[in-house]
């Protein structure tokens, strides 16, 4: 594969689209799937066959288009997004293209839900076909990679990168040019290439649908990652939960090695890379790196202590270069236009863009794409459409159960790596979670408490043990059964999971319960002292088994 | 001393092991192959038995306490056989504050199932998963495969009624 090839495909492609009077978009992704946006397009499909259009006018299923409580989803060449769309509405569509649209199925774009993004890493979802290489060559794909073989060296990839500042989108923040510069130093026989697509956090699909919607992006960071760092195998570890999102790499994967992309001497250089995909079996903890790298490797997953880091030793005892898929995606964008124009997106120390699901009880609930540093304000209110009913905004939960609840006086914070932090939050991998006051929180403790408690691997006592004391208390609570002593127990157990724990899922279990006992002390002394529940959530009968 | 140790003989005639025997020898025959193994046995027979797991075991060369500690470690294997229909709530967070723990209340009583996944005859299983992905359309229920948005009780029970007739 070169250059001229790739850009012939690109012009190729484009021509064929140029040729076409229109073009109906209809996301397919999990999400839209789900209300059966596969049937809209059929019909669609046939309506245009019906009418003879089927040469000029294409309907192509293309990635998420962000607001899934809308769904299913279209859009045409004008611009005009449709919602709730129906098989019926097909007629309708297909008489309005090239006119007018369809003002009774019209999704208005001029509010901020679309205004306030700023997209890099969801710039080709909902536009190009992500079961279709040519569309995303066409969509300037793989041109960054083609750049880095022919005009960069190693380093100089690896400085693009560190100048950009992008940091670690999986939700610890490592800087990620030190990361791949602490590999590429490392000596090794063989060094491999990670990409962790095992997005457990609970209300967190940010990652399915950048792999639904783009998964050649993706693809393409890694094979850059894996010249950065002198990799020559690569894995993707991705649940078992995301069919879809594992076909779609599939069937990427399979089309980037007919082009070249992938395999032995990439763009007739002496650079060869592979990747392999391996699908989890179910378990949270495998998110965490050391677990990871321990599944792949056919065990059960536990964590390590470290050092060793996967940097120095990781899968196989070998060098292992392990980011999260959004933190790939950026990787292309930034070769493309330049670590300088990244680093100016963001704030001082967050720098360029993150996407968030924003899920629960919010109006706009859906994937979003804005720069580092918009408060939560905005994201809750103006982005997210506002709490649904009339009811009250009560708190956001980030960073799933190892983050926190962030109450309503703390909304003018702005959303990057230090403010949520300081907050007793985390960034986490991107999914917010909102809650009205139709929510208790310590249940929600306790839910994020037995999420924690049932996915330990078991392999520390802290974990084990504490997490499964504290669901005990937690339990108690909201059963009305529990006294002060309790509560003060709680706390203790907060600080020493925090600081035993051999891994970030018990470091980070209490983090829930600390943050609401901060913001919420009022509900967790209600239930204890006056046997109520303030937002009427608990009740004595709920049961252990709640 | 490497000991030449005999390939192990599938546990029956059934073609379904030759899926198994290919998935092995895609990953090289190594003991890091072992979970895609346990995938493939389980997508072709739906269930991962003691011979499954006996003849996986031997033909990687793992222990087989080390394959049985995989197969239950992860919640995604099963050791017992498919059912007649799966009933699954999410019960991710979203899908939580959207009211999923109602649901399952809801699926037990219908099912008059206490704290155990299956039906009495053995017909239909009850799972709650956290968090399957599609958390906009929450609370989800996912009925044999199809994801289901935006459940309420009635339809829940409506369905899984339909079922129990059956």
């Amino acid at each position: 594969m070169t250059a001229e090839k790739l850009a012939q495909i690109a012009k190729g492609e484009q021509e064929t689209q140029s040729r076409l009077t229109d073009v109906v978009n209809v996301c397919v992704a999990s999400g839209c799937l789900a209300s059966k946006s596969d049937s809209v397009k059929q019909a669609l499909e046939s309506e245009l066959a019906d009418r003879g259009l089927s040469g000029r006018c294409q309907v192509k299923g293309v990635g998420c288009l962000g607001l899934c409580a809308k769904g299913p989803l279209v859009s045409t060449r004008s611009g005009a997004i449709y919602k709730k769309v129906n098989i019926g509405d097909a007629r309708e569509i297909v008489d309005h293209l090239g006119r007018e649209p369809v003002a009774r199925l019209l999704l208005p774009t001029d509010v901020p839900f679309f205004e306030k993004q700023t997209k890099i890493v969801l710039e080709n979802s909902g536009i190009v076909d992500p079961e279709r290489i040519e569309d995303y060559v066409a969509a300037d794909g793989y041109s960054a990679l083609s750049h880095v073989l022919q005009q960069m060296t190693p380093s100089q990839v690896i400085q693009e990168i560190t100048k950009s500042g992008l940091r670690g989108r999986g939700g610890a923040g490592y800087p990620t040019g030190l990361k791949w510069s602490t590999v590429a130093k490392s000596v090794g026989t063989q060094k491999y290439v990670i990409c962790n697509a095992d997005e457990g956090d609970p209300g967190a699909f940010m990652d399915r649908s950048v792999l639904e919607s783009d998964p050649h992006r993706v693809i393409e960071g890694m094979i850059i990652g894996a010249f950065a760092v002198g990799a020559s195998e690569g894995y993707i570890y991705i649940r078992a939960e995301y069919p879809l999102a594992t076909r779609r790499l599939r069937v990427a994967i399979a089309q980037a090695e007919q082009l070249g992309l992938l395999g032995a001497h990439i763009g007739g250089t002496p650079f060869t890379f592979r990747i392999q995909i391996r699908v989890g079996a179910g378990a949270y903890v495998c998110g965490e790196e050391t677990a990871l790298i321990a599944s792949i490797e056919g065990k059960r997953g536990t964590p390590r202590p470290r050092p060793p880091y996967p940097a120095m030793e990781g899968l196989l005892g070998q060098p292992t270069l392990i980011n999260n898929v959004e933190t790939y995606a950026n990787i292309p964008p930034i070769i493309r236009h330049g670590g300088a124009w990244y680093a100016g997106i963001g704030t001082e120390t967050s720098k360029g863009t993150k996407v968030f699901s924003l899920t629960g009880q919010i109006r706009n609930t859906g994937v979003v794409e804005v720069p580092m540093g918009v408060s939560l304000r905005e994201m809750v209110f103006e982005i997210g459409g506002g709490i649904p009913e009339g009811r009250q905004f009560k708190a956001v939960q980030t960073g799933g159960p190892s983050g926190g609840c962030i109450p309503a006086e703390f909304l003018d914070t702005p959303v990057d790596y230090e403010s949520l932090a300081k907050l007793g939050s985390i960034m986490g991998s991107g999914g917010m979670v909102f809650m009205d006051e139709s929510s208790c929180m310590v249940d929600v403790a306790k839910y994020f408490m037995d999420f924690c408690m049932t996915e330990s691997c078991g392999k520390c006592i802290p974990c084990r043990v504490g997490t499964y004391q504290m669901h005990r208390i937690l339990t108690a609570i909201t059963n009305m059964t529990a006294t002060s002593a309790d509560l003060k127990m709680l706390e203790e157990l907060c600080d020493l999971l925090k600081h035993t724990s051999l891994c970030g899922l018990g470091q980070s279990a209490p983090n829930p319960v600390v943050s609401t006992l901060r913001s919420f002390a009022a509900e967790y002394k209600a239930h204890i002292e006056e046997h109520k529940c303030p937002a009427g959530v608990c009740s004595k009968t709920m049961g252990v088994s709640a | 001393m490497a000991t030449y140790v005999a390939k192990p003989v599938a546990p029956s005639e059934d073609k379904r092991w030759k899926l198994v025997d290919a998935a092995m020898r895609r990953t090289g025959q190594q003991s890091r192959g072992l979970i895609e193994t346990l995938h493939a046995v389980q997508e072709a027979f739906g269930y991962l038995d003691e011979d499954s797991l006996r003849y996986v075991a031997m033909s990687l060369r793992v222990p087989l306490s080390q394959a049985y500690g995989v197969a239950t470690f992860y919640h995604y294997f099963t050791l017992r056989p498919s059912f007649a229909h799966a009933c699954t709530i999410c019960t991710g967070t979203s899908c939580h504050i959207k009211g999923s723990a109602a649901l399952l209340t809801t699926a037990k009583r219908v099912l008059g199932l206490e704290s155990s996944k299956v039906t009495p005859t053995g017909s239909i299983s009850l799972l709650s998963e956290r968090c399957i992905g599609p958390c906009a359309l929450g609370p989800v229920v996912v009925y044999d495969g199809q994801i289901a948005a935006a459940e309420n009780a009635r339809e829940l029970a409506d369905h899984l009624r339909s079922w129990i007739a059956e």
